[in-house]
């Protein structure tokens, strides 16, 4: 091995990091060559004086006291009640509620709140919540026919599942949420990159209103037909939002 | 190991560790503290994500993530990273011979190195890690590891010298 192949390999030599025949090379290599051998040895001088140096930060006992706390009450509440599958997923959601709940508080004034604000943030709490957990379909299919049967086997109502690919709005699948004190249907559409939430609970009032709202970058578009009660929810612009409810309340 | 329980177990043997690396790289003892605690609750959070292998190696990649992304936030301007003229220019120096040192010297030669060089030689001197696991840890190629730590070593000892001269 000349000098042009040895020099790169040197310090990979010195730091062990070379298999036998290689380092055999080097070392062969190291014998005829004074200025890779100084190279080597000036690696090795570093490492002495880097070790004996006192270079090393000890972790401070308060960073350690704390990190055993952390691990002492989750081996507790292991041990007290969840098996491990169990204790990971309240994790999962537990950093989601923070989250919706810092979502909640942005939008908590003083003056007080009322229930359709109240409702509104849920909306989007849960719409960010399904995209977190990267839980967003219990069901995953884009057949209005399997999507249907499984919801309607779940909730005390029925809303009607329709696949708008052709329109630019494939069915993405649906799950169970739970909502403003009740089961409601989450219906996952998409639109390019976007996913689009529409929850479907039976209206109270029946009221035909339409309004959209935005919240933390979120756009919400409502309407009411036969009964039900449509939320949409994304990140998608509302005119697009609006013709995905337009074609839902057809 | 389980990567559901004995999670005391399996980070406090290393939090001495975890605690050097964010303390080199964030260059003062509270935002160190800061850091490596941040680094422990990820890496409890994540601890699915473990498997197997160094968990020396798993949580030094959390705590080097996590003071990455710390000093993009709160250190932006004085952040400094390697550019390819960095590369070249540091290429070119002859490595000069390297004389026994007196700690604080060499500790202030290594705080002035760029963040990619001094972290590769805080995790091989002083962490003892294998090339492998300085890839791993830096999420860069094994070649770049041999590279960054042959160049951290020549532009440390010119900084040392430079420091002896005055």
């Amino acid at each position: 091995m000349n000098c042009t192949g040895a020099r790169p390999l040197v310090h990979a030599y010195a730091d062990g990091e070379l298999d036998l025949v290689r380092s055999l090379e080097v070392e062969e290599h190291l014998k005829t060559c004074a200025r890779c051998a100084a190279e080597k040895q000036s690696v090795l001088n570093l490492r002495s004086a880097l070790e004996s140096g006192g270079l090393s930060h000890r972790a401070p006992r308060a960073l350690r006291q704390k990190v055993r706390e952390m691990a002492g009450d989750a081996r507790e509440k292991e041990r007290a009640t969840t098996p491990p599958w169990l204790w990971q997923w309240l994790w999962q959601w537990l950093t989601a509620a923070v989250a919706a709940m810092a979502v909640v508080a942005i939008f908590l004034h003083p003056g007080g709140t009322s229930n359709n604000d109240l409702v509104a943030n849920e909306l989007v709490s849960n719409h960010v919540r399904s995209l977190m957990v990267n839980h967003i379909t219990d069901v995953v299919s884009s057949d209005q026919h399997t999507v249907k049967p499984w919801l309607n086997g779940k909730l005390d109502f029925a809303p009607d599942v329709k696949d708008f690919a052709t329109e630019g709005f494939p069915l993405a699948g649906g799950r169970l949420d739970y909502l403003n004190g009740r089961t409601v249907a989450a219906l996952v559409y998409r639109r390019g990159q976007h996913y689009i939430n529409v929850f479907v609970w039976p209206a109270a009032g029946g009221a035909g209103k339409a309004i959209s709202e935005t919240i933390s970058g979120y756009n919400i578009v409502n309407r009411d037909i036969g009964g039900l009660h449509y939320s949409l929810v994304s990140d998608l612009n509302t005119t697009e939002l609006g013709q995905l409810a337009d074609l839902l309340v057809k | 190991m389980e990567p559901q329980s004995g999670f005391e177990e399996m980070m406090l043997p290393h939090l001495d560790a975890a605690y050097n690396l964010a303390r080199w790289l964030a260059g003062n003892d509270h935002d160190a503290e800061d850091i490596a605690q941040e680094a422990c609750v990820r890496a409890w959070q994540y601890r699915g994500g473990y498997r197997g292998g160094s968990a020396r190696a798993w949580l030094l990649t959390i705590v080097r993530n996590t003071a990455y992304t710390w000093l993009k936030k709160n250190r932006a301007k004085t952040m400094v990273t390697l550019t390819d003229d960095d590369m070249a220019e540091i290429e070119g120096t002859e490595a000069p011979a390297f004389q026994s040192a007196d700690a604080g010297a060499l500790r202030a030669a290594l705080e002035e190195l760029p963040l990619e060089f001094r972290e590769a030689l805080v995790l091989r001197e002083l962490e003892g890690l294998s090339y492998k696991e300085i890839a791993d840890v830096a999420g860069v190629p094994l070649g770049t590891v041999m590279s960054r730590l042959a160049r951290a070593r020549h532009q440390l000892q010119t900084i040392f010298q430079k420091k002896g001269e005055v």
